[in-house]
This record gives C-alpha cells, structure tokens and sequence, in this order.
C-alpha cells in the first residue's frame, strides 16, 4: 500500500484559552474520498484551516507524502497540491467564467511590456476542463453569477483539479444547495475522485457523505468520535454519531407525541 | 457513459453529449449579451447627445465646433479613464480633481519661483503626485477604511495646502510667469500643441486622450493586471484567496489617478501658463459622473474605460452644446443630472441580470 497523501497525527488547535481541536487523525489517500462530519462549532473549520495553511497546528504533525510538513501560508499549502475550495468559492459573480477561472494564475503570452492574457488559450482551456468534469456550459463568456450554486461549485472544483490539485478539500460544497443540485456537486466529487485526486469533503450531511465517502471522520467539539472505513458503518450510525448519540435520542424523545 | 435519456429533467447533470445544461434557460440572444457590454448605454447616450445638438446647431457639427467641444472632453477623458479603473477596482479618489490643481502649482512654483527648468519641475511634480497615490492608497489598503472617507480627507487637506503654500512661495493665490521659463517650448510642444486636422485645429490633448483610452481599456480587458482589477473590485477577499495581490493592486490604481491627475495638471499648467491655487476643485465629482455615465458601477468590479471616455464626450458635448443653441447655461448641470441618472438607472439593470443567481 502506498503512503497516503496527506496524513494528520494527534493534531491539536487552540484559540487563546478555548481547545477548538484536540488529537485528531485521519488520512486521505489518492482517488479516495475522506469525509469530515461534524455538527456546528465541531471544529469542520478550524480542521480545514489547518489543511490549507491558514492556521498552524498548536500540536500532532501534518505528514505530506509521508513526510512532515508545515504550512506557513495558504500559497504554501496550494504549492504543494493541496487546493481548498471554500463555501464562498473565492469567484467573482460579475467576471466572466474564464476569467474566474485563471484568477489568479492567467496564462500570458507576448513579451516584456507586451505581455497579455492569453484570453483565447484561457477560453478554450475553461471550456475543455469544464467538459471534462462532464460540466457543459453554455458560453465561458457568461458571468459566473448567471451560474447556478451547484454549477459554480463545479466550476471551482474543475478549477482546483486543472490547477494540479493532488489533495481537494471542500468545505460544505452541497450546505446551500436543493437535493438535485447537491445531487450534481456529488458527482464531480466523485470524477475528481476518480482523476486520482485525494478529496477532503467537510459536510454536516451525512446523507451526503455516506454514498461518495470512503472514509469518515465524525468531530463533535473539538474531538473526533472516531474514524471510520465505509464497510464499517451505516448512514443512520453516522447520523447518530453525528448528532452525539444519546442527545438525538432525546431530542426525539422529547418531540414525540404525548401518548393518549 | 450511458445513452443521453429521454426524460429531460434526468439530463440536467448534463454529460458533454447533453444539448442543454438546463432546460429552464432560454437561449442567450445576441441582444442580450450586448447590454452586459459596459460601454453600450453611454455608446447609445453619445450618439443621442451628438444627434439632439448637430441636428439644431450648425456650428455644432462643424470641424471647428467639433474641435471645440473635444477640447474639454479630452482632460476630462483622460481623468474620467483613471477613474474608471479605480473604480472598477472598488475605489473613490475625491482628491483627484484637487491633486491636478497641485500637480500644475507644483510645476508653475518650481519652475518659476525656484528657477529651475520646466521638465525638471514637471519631474518633481510627477513624483508628488506619486507620492500622493501611493500615500492614498496605502493608507486605504492598510485601514480597510471606505476610500470615500480617506480621499475626502486629502482632498480637503491638498485643497489647504494649494492654497496656503501658493501663497506662501509667491505672495499671491496665482502661479505665474510659466512662459518665460527655460525648456517651455518643448513642453509647450509635448502638453499644449495644436495642429490643423480637417482645417480644424486641434489640441494635442485630444490625442492623448485617445491613446490613454486605448491604452487603459488593453490594460484591462488583456492583460493580468486588468483581470486582477475586475477581481479586486468585485470581491477583494475572494480575489485575495486565489492569490491575487489585491493590495498592491488598488495602490497601482491609486498612483495611476494620481499620475493622469498629474499628466492634466502639466497640460493646464503649460497651456495657461498660470495656476490658480483653486485649480483643479469641484472636478472630481464630474470625473465619477463620467465614469459612472460610462457604465462603471459605484460597487466596483464592473465597468470600462472606453464607456468612460465617452461619458467625458458626452459632458464635452453638452457642456458647449448647449451654449451654441443659445440657452442659458443653467441647464447644462440639469441635462448632466439627468443624464446621470439614466446611467444609475441602467446599471442597475446590468447588475441584475449579471447577479441574477439562481443558488
């Protein structure tokens, strides 16, 4: 078995007195998805921090191809393969989606002062990317805010993976979007899995998670419950754990009809 | 991949075999993707303000007439452009109309008070108005203050010190004694020369101008630095994110308003060979007039440097249109005003459309 891409040991994060993170482990190999799940204020985001090189870890060790590594900044972390799409995307709704596209990282052509946007190698490389992924859009010249929430997010994972993304992680990419288009989202998920990238999916649904994950980290305050291969647990365990247990218990307890 | 299925709803993932990625959109009319052009409505107000003025005015569609009013739309132009693109980057600069005023007493009381040839008084005065930009728009990207707010705090502070220091170096609140200087010819020659086109004569802003247009509108549609301008003023964290410097950007946007306020501060100077200290005041309002007439939104991220000049031309127009029908030029601010905000108005539009998100 090869060495995982990206392995976290016994990671710890603090914010001044409050422990958001405490041991966490877990890997994410090539062409598998691993899934972060966890409710609100679980610590989803202080973990994808770490991940991406926003913040640092206060203990434990971020491993990259077996090795230690440390991120200093988020430049440092794409550097290395690891690309972060965020909930809010990082597009520009008025820009064209070509132009979103290359953001950041726009091929040039010509020389010395001369030296232009390539917008004809930047339009067909958008459209050929996008297909690939199986996106079909109907004119890269549109504004990515005439796309639909679960195009742009497609848009943004085709993105990730063009610009040599090894590790993608995804933060809540399905949170803000209805069954169908969630539905659509899931399954780029699944073509980049199949590109051989390694996925990180943070999401608090299970339902989502279940069918394209491979394996699942379940974080509730801080800490996980547990890491856990596919064949070893169900949804509705997942759904469970997710929630803590006996407080799902409870809570349907508590709004069951009073017996007559 | 299996055949494409009949039902259309199951096609909405869309394989690159699926004709359309969602049933729902109408096609994309030609007409349509005209109006997220940014330029279009002041193309359609030039074209309205030219036709209304040359149809009542002789000397309006004359070579001379049009020589005339392309003089006060040339100035205007090349601020209105500078503008355009800070404000496509997500900027005010209320200083720029009082920095063009400092920029033209720095060239008149260097040359003139501390006898120095003119290029090298207009060489200082460029690194002031650097200076000043870069003053402007680091204090801007370091506070994350509204640049409305800090910009109106240079402008008021320059508009005292055009003042004060003017009459501190030279006694009185005018600048003078420009034409006597040594190297004025060839400066005359570079910022104030006219030439006969058309048996019209011309002044050699206009074709500054021009070129500045041309310039700032290839800078922005075709190169990194114009895409980094769309991103940072359409979302600066989500430029910033992907790696865009959106800091150093906006500071570059900053220098360059100040340096075309620099460029219409020499052209003064050395047409007029005097300087007002007031030089300059009230203008930069009307720079954001044209810009926004140009298609600029006040939000940022959108807008052009073409539609830009023509929002210039178009003040050019009315502004001496209206003189020869003989009006009174009392309604030249009504029409301006009016004009504005159609321009708002259409804007709005476009920004619709072009955020019309369907999450």
């Amino acid at each position: 078995m090869t060495a995982p891409l990206l392995e976290l040991r016994d990671v710890g994060k603090d914010y001044g007195s409050v422990i958001a993170l405490d041991g966490i482990s877990t890997t994410v190999r090539a062409g598998e998805v691993t899934c972060v799940l966890g409710d609100n204020g679980a610590g989803k985001s202080t973990l994808i921090k770490i991940l991406s090189g926003v913040h640092r870890a206060d203990r434990g060790q971020l491993l990259l191809d077996g090795r230690p590594a440390d991120f200093g900044s988020p430049r440092e972390a794409l550097d290395a393969g690891i690309a972060t799409v965020y909930q809010d995307l990082a597009m520009i709704p008025l820009m064209a989606i070509w132009r979103n596209f290359f953001l950041g990282a726009e091929p040039t052509r010509g020389w010395g002062p001369f030296r232009r946007f390539d917008a004809a190698r930047a339009k067909d490389a958008t459209r050929r990317e996008l297909s690939a992924m199986g996106i079909d859009i109907r004119d890269p010249d549109q504004p990515v805010g005439t796309l639909s929430g679960g195009e742009r997010q497609s848009v943004a994972i085709a993105r990730a993976v063009h610009f040599g993304a090894r590790v993608l992680i995804l933060d809540e990419p399905t949170s803000a979007l209805g069954v169908k288009q969630a539905g659509v989202v899931l399954r780029y998920v699944a073509q980049a899995r199949d590109r051989g990238v390694g996925v990180v999916l943070i999401t608090h649904n299970p339902h989502h998670a279940h069918p394209v994950g491979d394996r699942f980290l379940v974080l509730n305050r801080g800490r996980s419950l547990g890491e856990f291969a596919k064949a070893d647990v169900s949804r509705d365990e997942l759904t469970r754990l997710m929630a803590g247990g006996a407080e799902l218990d409870q809570l349907a307890h508590e709004l069951e009809r009073p017996s007559t | 991949m299996a055949p494409v299925p009949a039902d259309p709803g199951a096609g909405a993932a869309g394989g690159p075999s699926t004709q359309r990625a969602d049933e729902r959109l109408s096609a994309v009319g030609p007409l349509r993707r005209l109006l997220v052009k940014p330029e279009l409505g002041a193309l359609v107000g030039a074209i309205a303000v030219f036709t209304f003025f040359a149809v009542q005015s002789e000397v309006f569609r004359s070579a001379r007439g049009i020589a005339n009013w392309l003089d006060p739309a040339s100035t205007l132009g090349i601020m209105a452009v500078a503008v355009a693109l800070l404000m496509i980057g997500g900027h005010f600069d209320l200083s720029a109309g009082v920095m063009s005023g400092t920029t033209a007493l720095t060239v008149a009381i260097v040359a003139v008070e501390y006898e120095q040839n003119i290029w090298v008084a207009i060489g200082v005065s460029l690194v002031v108005a650097l200076l000043l930009g870069f003053f402007n728009g680091w204090l801007v990207t370091r506070t994350g203050l509204p640049s409305f707010i800090i910009t109106l705090g240079t402008f008021l502070m320059l508009q005292g010190l055009n003042l004060g220091l003017t009459k501190l170096l030279t006694g009185t609140v005018t600048a003078t004694g420009l034409a006597s200087v040594p190297g004025y010819a060839s400066a005359e020659w570079v910022f104030a020369s006219r030439m006969t086109i058309l048996g019209a004569e011309v002044r050699v802003a206009v074709l500054w101008w021009v070129l500045f247009t041309a310039v700032a509108s290839w800078v922005l549609l075709r190169t990194r630095f114009g895409n980094w301008v769309f991103a940072t003023g359409g979302d600066e964290v989500a430029a910033r994110n992907v790696g865009v410097p959106a800091r150093r950007t906006t500071i570059a946007l900053f220098m360059t308003t100040s340096t075309a306020a620099w460029f219409v501060g020499t052209t003064l100077a050395v047409r007029l060979t005097s300087v007002q200290a007031n030089t300059g005041t009230g203008q930069e309002l009307i720079y954001i007039v044209a810009a926004v007439i140009g298609g600029c939104l006040l939000t940022g991220g959108f807008g052009s440097a073409i539609g830009a000049s023509l929002g210039a031309l178009i003040f050019g127009m009315t502004q001496l249109g209206i003189p020869y029908l003989r009006w009174d030029a009392d309604w030249f601010y009504f029409f301006l005003g009016a004009m504005l905000l159609l321009a708002v108005l259409a804007n709005r539009l476009v920004r619709r459309y072009a955020e019309a998100a369907r999450r």
